[in-house]
């Protein structure tokens, strides 16, 4: 296996790395959104069970989780076809958890006479979140945000366990053929090419949404 | 001055009575033999094994099938713990006059060089650069890398793995060979790698896999966890002979363990180990004695 080779593999893993990134963050943030607004809602059941989802995700390692959806779901009849589909559902529903917490810090950051305001005017509890609270909380979560996401970006690495040909699998099948250390080094540093521009999303978004505030 | 002098001699030889009555019971003269290895001469290590009355043995503790410390029982049992009772056995008549020591892959050579084990019996290939470190008896074994399948799957060998998906573990010899199998019988099968064999084989318990690869000798391991679950197909494709390690230069000691394993396969013994360890319908003739002679399939 030739060093362009190794880099071919390596830069692969990157890609899948990124498109596993972005797909997870779409379900988490979805989903994550979701639970945080129920964390607050109104109905006690579907407060509980809000909380019995972020207590339970925040409190278990992440490898299981994909194993689980990975090599148990298929038993109970539920098959994600993929080892990436897998890992996009494992990550997501993790991440969300995360989201979720932030979300509801967010929402109840939020100042109690905008709820009392949009309450008078008639509001249902959906409308008040989706047209009062959410717009306000956005900026407060940004930063948190930035932090789970990042977080994220580095946990699919897990997602090698369950054979997804992320970079740290693709890192790893190279050096099981040249026995050189150096891919795993350039590995790391891949990782860096996602995160540093994510850090450097959050903080552009920071600054532009507090001048608007 | 004469009185201190014969003080002194006086002393001196009630201290060697004292010596002399601690070492009587064992010592110089050692116990009678039991087994059917003549008294080896002073200062080998067959010599001293016998003084000592019991065989140290090293095998691995983690291989279900050739050795593996039982947890239920605390004991350690497989193919390799056989091979170790029955030298005990012919040394000193009695097949439980041995202590296991686990020796693993890593240091089971150092063990052999320092005498920390008298003989190593740990699914150990024999190969020329080894033989320059120690001598190996003659092969009790003939392991090589394999198919797991699940027990109703229609994949009987290397053939019906046309574009299936093959689980193995990264950086693994079973790894590179599944895949220069693939490029020169075309088969274009899709390597699948894990960490361990343990998830490959939740994997495919899951369908995520169509099959395991790796050394006979772990698979059949599965096999005897889950006997209902899967089987092993497509006999051996790569060939790995084992054999006992013994210390270069014991002539006497591997002497009589490779007595010990050419009377097991001539006396069909091997063929009830074999039964007893490996979960095979079928029980192949005991391999031949030249490593050499294991040629390539």
């Amino acid at each position: 296996m030739s060093t362009a080779d190794v880099w071919h593999y390596l830069l692969l893993g990157l890609w899948t790395t990124l498109r596993l990134s972005l797909a997870s963050m779409g379900v988490a943030l979805a989903l994550g959104t979701l639970i945080g607004v129920l964390r607050v809602s109104p109905v006690p059941p579907l407060r509980w069970f809000a909380a019995g989802y972020v207590e339970f995700f925040r409190d278990i390692p992440l490898l299981p989780v994909l194993v689980f959806v990975y090599s148990g779901l298929p038993k109970a009849g539920i098959r994600l076809p993929t080892s990436f589909d897998s890992a996009v559902a494992g990550l997501g529903v993790y991440t969300a958890a995360f989201v979720a917490e932030v979300v509801r810090a967010g929402l109840q950051s939020v100042h109690r006479g905008q709820i009392e305001a949009a309450l008078s005017l008639g509001m249902t509890f959906p409308q008040m979140v989706r047209l009062v609270l959410l717009p306000q909380a956005f900026r407060m979560m940004i930063p948190p945000l930035g932090t789970v996401f990042i977080a994220l970006v580095k946990n699919t690495s897990i997602a090698s366990a369950i054979a997804v040909e992320e970079l740290l699998y693709q890192a790893e099948f190279v050096i099981g053929r040249t026995f050189a250390d150096w891919p795993m080094l350039i590995a790391f540093l891949l990782y860096l090419v996602i995160t540093v521009p994510l850090s450097g999303l959050v903080n552009f978004l920071e600054r532009r949404l507090r001048i608007l505030f | 001055m004469a009185l201190r002098l014969s003080r002194m001699a006086l002393l001196g030889f009630a201290l060697a009575l004292v010596l002399a009555a601690c070492q009587a019971p064992g010592g110089a003269t050692p116990a009678p033999q039991k087994g059917r290895a003549p008294l080896a001469p002073e200062g080998t290590l067959l010599r001293k094994i016998q003084d000592r009355g019991k065989l140290i043995c090293g095998t691995k503790y983690d291989i279900p099938t050739f050795g593996y410390l039982n947890p239920k029982t605390n004991q350690v049992e497989g193919f390799d713990v056989e091979i170790c009772r029955a030298v005990a056995e012919y040394i000193f008549g009695d097949p439980n006059a041995v202590e296991i020591k686990e020796a693993i892959s890593k240091n089971r050579i150092p063990f052999l060089k320092e005498g920390v084990v008298d003989i190593v019996a740990s699914t150990m290939t024999i190969n020329e650069e080894r033989l320059k470190e120690i001598d190996f008896s003659v092969v009790y074994y003939v392991a090589g890398q394999s198919l797991l399948v699940p027990k109703n799957s229609p994949i009987n060998g290397l053939d019906d793995l046309k574009g299936k998906r093959v689980g193995t573990v990264k950086g693994s010899t079973s790894e590179k060979n599944i895949r220069a199998i693939s490029d020169q019988k075309g088969l274009n099968i899709e390597v699948v790698l894990f960490d361990t064999y343990s998830e490959a084989v939740a994997a495919m318990d899951a369908g995520r896999v169509d099959a395991v690869t790796t050394d006979d000798i772990i698979l059949y391991g599965f096999v005897r966890q889950e006997p209902d679950k899967w089987k092993v197909v497509g006999g051996r494709f790569t060939v790995e002979p084992y054999g006992v390690g013994v210390k270069k230069g014991e002539e006497e000691l591997l002497e009589v363990v490779n007595t010990v394993i050419r009377e097991l396969k001539s006396s069909g013994r091997w063929k009830e180990i074999y039964k007893k360890w490996i979960p095979s319908d079928t029980v192949p003739e005991p391999p031949p004695d030249d490593w050499r002679a294991v040629s390539q399939p």
